[in-house]
Order: C-alpha cells, then structure tokens, then sequence
C-alpha cells in the first residue's frame, strides 16, 4: 500500500510504501512504477525525468518549469491504477553462472559461517527464483532476493577495492551480479560470463524490476567459451 | 575539406555534455548531464544553437586545441581565462561570454577557470557527435556517451558540423552568483539527526573539499549526530541530496551521482542554487539556508528568467 508521498527538494517526490522490504511490497513499488512508465508514454503526465524504483520507494523526477509535484501529487492520488490492466515484468531470465573457486572468492568462509558445504551452497543458490527488485548504483546492476535462509550473512568488514565485472555477491537475504569493475562489500560466490548490460543495443539492461532470474551452473571451460546470443 | 579540431592538450576532465539522458534511472543510467546549466546554454546562445546543443564541458584546466579546416564561430562560457593563438603565433587573449571567429590552423588555449570549476565551448551548428539513448552527455564512469563515453585525450578529434555562418558575433553579459549561500530544503531522514546537529547544519560553515568531481562534492565542517540509523534501506537519488554517511560529514550528489543509495538525506539543495554550488572551488565555505517548497518554486521562477 502507498503509505505516504513526499516532496525530495523542489523536483522529486517519493512514493512510500512502508519500511518492510518483501516481494509483496516491492510489487506495489513496481506496479506504480509502471503506470507512471505507461503514463509518461502516453503523454498523460509530461515533463517526468525519471523514475526509480528500489525495494519500498518510488523516487520521481520532473523538470520544475513544466510540472510541480502538487500536480504529480494529485494524478497518482486521483489513479486508481490498482486495478488498470498493465503490462508486468514477469520475463524468466537464465544467467549462468561459474562456481569455480577462482570466482568464488568467499565461499570458504561461508562453508565456515554456515555450516554448509560447497556443494550444498550451490545447489541453495541454484534451487532458488530470484525476484528482481531493483535495479542500479551503476548501471544495469540487479539487486535479486530473496535467498534461502541458510545462506543469510553480513557484508565485508572491510570491502574490497576491486570486485570484478560478473562477479556474484550475496548479502544478507539479497543477491547482487556486478555490471562493472568496481569496490564493494558483498560476499562473492561466483561469476556469471553472461553480459546484462549494453548501452548500445535496444534493450540496454536484460533484466527489468519484477523479473524473476534463475541461475544456471557452468563450468570454467563453459564460462570461457560463453558468447552472449 | 575535414573539419576538425585537433586536442594538443586534452585539459582536467573535458567531457561532451548536454541537459542529460533521461527516462533510465530505472536501469541504473543517471541522467548525467553538464554540471552548471546556465553557463551551458549560455555557450550555446552565444553561437546561434539551440540552448540544449551538446557542448565541451571542461573543468579548472580546459584542453588546448587546433583548428584544422575552414573559419569557424565558437564561444566560450563562463568566467574563464584563455588565449588564442593565431597560426602566425601571436597570442591574443580571449574573451568568455562572446563568440569569436577563429580560423585554419588557429589554436584555443583554455588555460582555467577564475574562481570557479567549469566552463563549456560551443561551435555553430554543434558538434559531430554521436547520440547514446537521446543524448550527448558523457558518464564516463560507465563509458556512457560520444567519444567511447570518455574524458577528452590527447591527439582526439572533435568533429563539428559544417556551417558557413561566420558573422553573427554576440556577446551575454554574464553575473556569477557570488554569493555562498546555498538554499536546501529538508530531506527525507532529517529528523534522524539530533535536533543540535539539525540546527548546526542549517547555521554552521561548510567548506568545500578537494573530494569533489562530477559524482559528489564532500563537505568538511560541524559532525552530525545521527541518533536513528547510519544506513537505511537504499532508495532512488535525486540530484543535490544531501547525504549523511557514518562520520558525519555532508556529501552532496551532483550530476553523475549514483542511482540509488543507503544513505540518509538531511536536505536537498534547491533548483535555483545547483549551478551556483558546482562552481565553488575546494576551500570554499558554504552556509545552508532552509527553505520551503515554495520558495524554491519561486526561486526557479526567478532562476529560468535568467536563461
């Protein structure tokens, strides 16, 4: 449910919807976002710059000499767009992904942590449907959820300058792939060959808030040969 | 006949810019886009483009380039100190905020910016440049945008598009705000931090530190206190929030700022005030003013008569 909208600065305003951060929540986050995406298109709400999901907010956008917020305020108040027919992000991706102990640089340590061995982590990390969240930091970057319990774990003390571009993390209940090079905290458990973002092409990010990813186990022999179709 | 400049020297961070890429934050894409609005469009105008014509931004050093083709109208913005070398070496000191005419094998030296970050450089008619996703607006953090998404480099070429017109010169007088009041209104998690630390942020001085690029610019000053979270469950960014990490020092987001973050936000600095807060150079001292919606709607008002 949408619990409160609230102006960010003089032009954004963010859509609440609790401080839970479930699936049922983050579908409500989605299904705004989504008609707000369908309304921009559609030219019923103009001067929208952007519109960014996460886990329980929808922040929007706008340029200031075109719209106010008191008017986007009142058009998602006046919607009942609960009940419009909208088009969901329901794709299932398959994103395969390498478990060699070259890419899975902390999966010791959860051996250590969770008192699971190699094998039983994998088959926990492949037996479950992700649920795309959220997307971004950088771009293309999923934040995927939610992972068996088993796996649960904090963040890096002190995290890594470089991740490589790939690489598969896990962090408390979520699953993140990194888009790029870059430093970060998560617990990386392999490494995915499979290109989710390109600028250049039509579809800039494979995968959307809402979808559903599913991993798919390769060896390091596949992982070199791999080519993106 | 090519018609080109040739980068001698490619400056500090020159980058192809426009008014941004829009409609993708959702995707992790900022809108990027150049840093100080104003003095980029006034470039455009002061060639005869469209306000909204990718332009070279450049900051503190700009590049040093050579015209290799016909006679050209360009103009350079902000408050700027350059030279132009004409190809029989003399050297004539040139003029920000008029467009000039420079022709075959002439150079622009733009040597920096006078107490102030960045500046653009316009040509009639625009640069050769090619769109990613509606825009010319480099992120050259995610290689995003004309020139491979990258910053300018040495032996580049910058391909302009041709055009004859060479006699409408025109010069803007140009006012910096000199002023370092910054006017933000309350964020999202401002009552996170104590009501001591609320008030100091909004009364105390805040310099401007060398930690500054296009993503964010660190602030040094009076540590504020959180008492709820240091973190909170992380959410879309809105340029010019104002974020609150763990030690208490102030980072503001500018326009290449991260999609989203885990941060909480005790203000955001208002519309009108954004192109004045990116020129602050480091060392700079900064106030706060509140304000509310209001006020900064109005203060837009009087900021869009400017352009």
């Amino acid at each position: 449910m949408l619990k409160k909208i609230t102006n960010i600065g003089d032009c954004g305003i963010t859509c609440d919807f609790g401080d839970e951060v479930n699936k049922s929540t983050n579908k409500e986050v989605i299904k705004l976002f989504n008609f707000i995406q369908q309304s921009v298109n559609t030219r019923k709400l103009k001067g929208i710059l952007n519109y960014t999901p996460s886990y329980n907010k929808l922040i929007i956008n706008f340029e200031l000499g075109q719209i106010k917020s008191q008017e986007i305020i009142e058009f998602i108040k006046s919607s009942d767009y609960s009940k419009i027919n909208l088009p969901e992000n329901k794709k299932i991706i398959e994103i395969p992904i390498c478990y060699d102990e070259e890419f899975a640089l902390d999966i010791k340590r959860l051996e250590t942590k969770t008192k699971l061995n190699f094998k039983e982590i994998v088959s926990k990390h492949l037996e479950t449907n992700f649920f795309v969240y959220m997307i971004g930091f950088v771009p293309g970057q999923p934040f995927l959820g939610d992972l068996n319990k088993g796996l649960y774990h904090d963040r890096l003390d002190t995290p890594r300058v470089k991740i490589s571009k790939g690489s598969v993390g896990i962090v408390e209940k979520f699953c993140t792939i990194y888009t790029f090079e870059s430093p970060g905290g998560w617990n990386i458990i392999g490494r995915t060959p499979f290109e989710l973002f390109n600028i250049n092409k039509k579809d800039t990010s494979i995968l959307s808030p809402g979808d559903t990813v599913k991993f798919k186990s390769i060896s390091k022999k596949e992982f070199g040969s791999f080519k993106n179709e | 006949m090519n018609n080109y400049f040739k980068v001698l020297r490619p400056g500090i961070n020159s980058t192809f810019q426009d008014l941004g890429r829009f409609g993708l934050q959702h995707l992790g894409i900022v809108a990027s886009g150049c840093m100080d609005q104003l003095t980029f469009c006034t470039s455009n105008k002061l060639v005869g483009n469209k306000i909204s014509e990718g332009a070279l931004e450049f900051a503190y050093q700009g590049p040093l380039i050579e015209l290799i083709g016909e006679t050209v109208l360009v103009a350079i913005s902000g408050e700027v100190n350059f030279n132009i070398i004409k190809k029989n070496g003399e050297t004539i000191k040139g003029n920000p905020n008029e467009s000039f005419i420079i022709s075959n094998e002439d150079k622009i030296d733009i040597l920096s910016t006078i107490n102030s970050v960045y500046g653009y450089f316009s040509i009639f008619g625009g640069f050769k440049i090619e769109e990613v996703k509606g825009s010319v607006s480099t992120l050259v953090r995610a290689k995003i945008g004309p020139n491979n998404g990258d910053k300018l480099k040495v032996n580049d070429k910058i391909f302009f598009n041709k055009s004859n017109q060479t006699d409408n010169l025109k010069k803007i007088q140009y006012n910096f705000d000199k002023d370092n009041i910054i006017r933000v209104m309350k964020g999202l998690q401002a009552d996170y931090f104590s009501k001591k630390s609320q008030k100091d942020f909004f009364s105390k001085e805040y310099k401007v530190t060398k930690l500054t690029d296009r993503m964010g610019m660190r602030l040094e000053g009076q540590k504020l206190e959180n008492l709820v979270n240091k973190n909170i469950k992380s959410e879309g960014i809105t340029k010019g929030s104002i974020q609150i990490p763990g030690d208490g020092q102030p980072i503001i987001l500018l326009s290449d700022h991260p999609t989203i973050g885990g941060y909480p936000k005790i203000a955001n600095v208002i519309t009108a005030d954004y192109d004045k807060l990116v020129q602050k150079t480091p060392g700079t001292i900064i106030n706060f003013k509140l304000v509310n919606l209001s006020v900064a709607e109005n203060a837009f008002q009087d900021y869009v008569r400017k352009f």
